[in-house]
């Protein structure tokens, strides 16, 4: 890469030693593209929108007093003519990670200028997303069919509903804008957009830092939503 | 941003990713045990595994300098003081709710037998 640019090129000491440099040398304290630094800006701003909800939830699910519905009855779907406990939600978890790793190799063939794999890679990550939005849709349509409202269940604290469809459904919205970001950089990488731009292929690795981000927040949805 | 930080070898994402699914499998076998201690204990164990390993290789913040992992990582930790003022709050609500209203007497339904 050529980021050069972004520091006097004196040798950065690392650790907290480096901390003090950075902040106190007369120069750009975060030496990462622009670009980088924004989305990881971006993704703290959300950290805290996503952990403002699952404390939320939390706080309601204490304070009922009503039954909390299980969650490992309420996702259950028969398979083998048996009721297998989070089938669905397992099976999205392993998509996501899926997702997650052919995002972090296509950002490896991004640096290493390899067009055609990075693309194919990005593709297969939009893919994997978009069937994850999918999955996600059906479990709406199913808990929807059996009575399950914003407002109230029949299985247990009204609370539940609330809870559910805001968290799910703000991640899934955050699933299908990654998607559109994906499927965007992968055609302009494909069509060589970025071959004679400053930043290269750093574009990647940001879509990637997005894409992470939303499996992220999955496995703290997994853990406190469907498992706790 | 140096070279080395951004071509390292794909054997260490290779690693990340079936380390991933390993620890989901464990995350999922938790459903399996009761509600308990041991039960949120290891739900909480995988999830920072798997979030660690995400944040730290698959985001590539292992490589990054200590200013922008500080700018980054530290500001989520005051979301611990919301979690431990909120589960009061609920506690007492949940008891001032049963105080004056007494225990819930709602009907439930058990899901998925149709």
């Amino acid at each position: 890469m050529s980021e050069a640019i972004l520091d006097s090129g004196a040798e950065e000491a690392p650790g907290t030693k480096g901390l003090v440099e950075d902040w106190s040398r007369d120069k750009q304290v975060f030496g990462v593209p622009w670009g980088k630094a924004m989305m990881w800006i971006f993704l703290l701003s959300d950290t805290f929108i996503f952990s403002c909800f699952l404390v939320g939830y939390m706080m309601v699910r204490i304070s009922t007093t009503d039954p909390w519905p299980n969650p490992s009855e309420v996702f259950a779907l028969d398979a083998f003519g048996y009721p297998v406990p989070l089938l669905l939600i397992a099976i999205m978890t392993f998509i996501l990670i899926t997702s997650s790793g052919t995002m972090a190799l296509a950002v490896n063939m991004g640096y290493r200028r390899n067009r055609k794999l990075t693309f194919w890679l990005m593709v297969a990550t939009a893919v994997l997303g978009a069937s994850f939005v999918g999955m996600q849709a059906f479990e709406w349509s199913k808990l929807i069919s059996e009575g399950v409202r914003p407002w109230g269940n029949p299985f247990g604290a009204a609370q539940f509903g609330s809870s559910f469809f805001m968290i799910t459904g703000f991640h899934g919205m955050h699933v299908s804008a990654g998607v559109i970001y994906l499927l965007v950089i992968a055609f302009r990488v494909k069509r060589g957009f970025y071959e004679n731009r400053p930043g290269g292929y750093e574009i990647v690795e940001i879509t990637g830092l997005y894409w992470h981000f939303v499996d992220l927040v999955w496995v703290f949805i997994f853990a406190f939503f469907y498992l706790w | 941003m140096a070279d080395d930080t951004t071509q390292h070898p794909l054997k260490i994402y290779w690693i990340m990713w079936a380390a991933l699914f390993v620890l989901s499998t464990f995350s999922y076998a938790t459903d399996f045990l009761d509600r308990g201690y041991l039960r949120h204990f290891l739900i909480l164990l995988f999830m920072f595994a798997k979030a660690g390993g995400i944040v730290w290789i698959f985001m590539h913040m292992g490589w990054e300098r200590m200013a922008l992992k500080i700018a980054i990582l530290g500001p989520p930790v005051a979301i611990l003081v919301l979690i431990g003022m909120m589960s009061l709050e609920g506690e007492y609500v949940e008891d001032s709710r049963l105080e004056n209203y007494g225990e819930s007497t709602m009907e439930v339904e058990t899901p998925g037998h149709h």
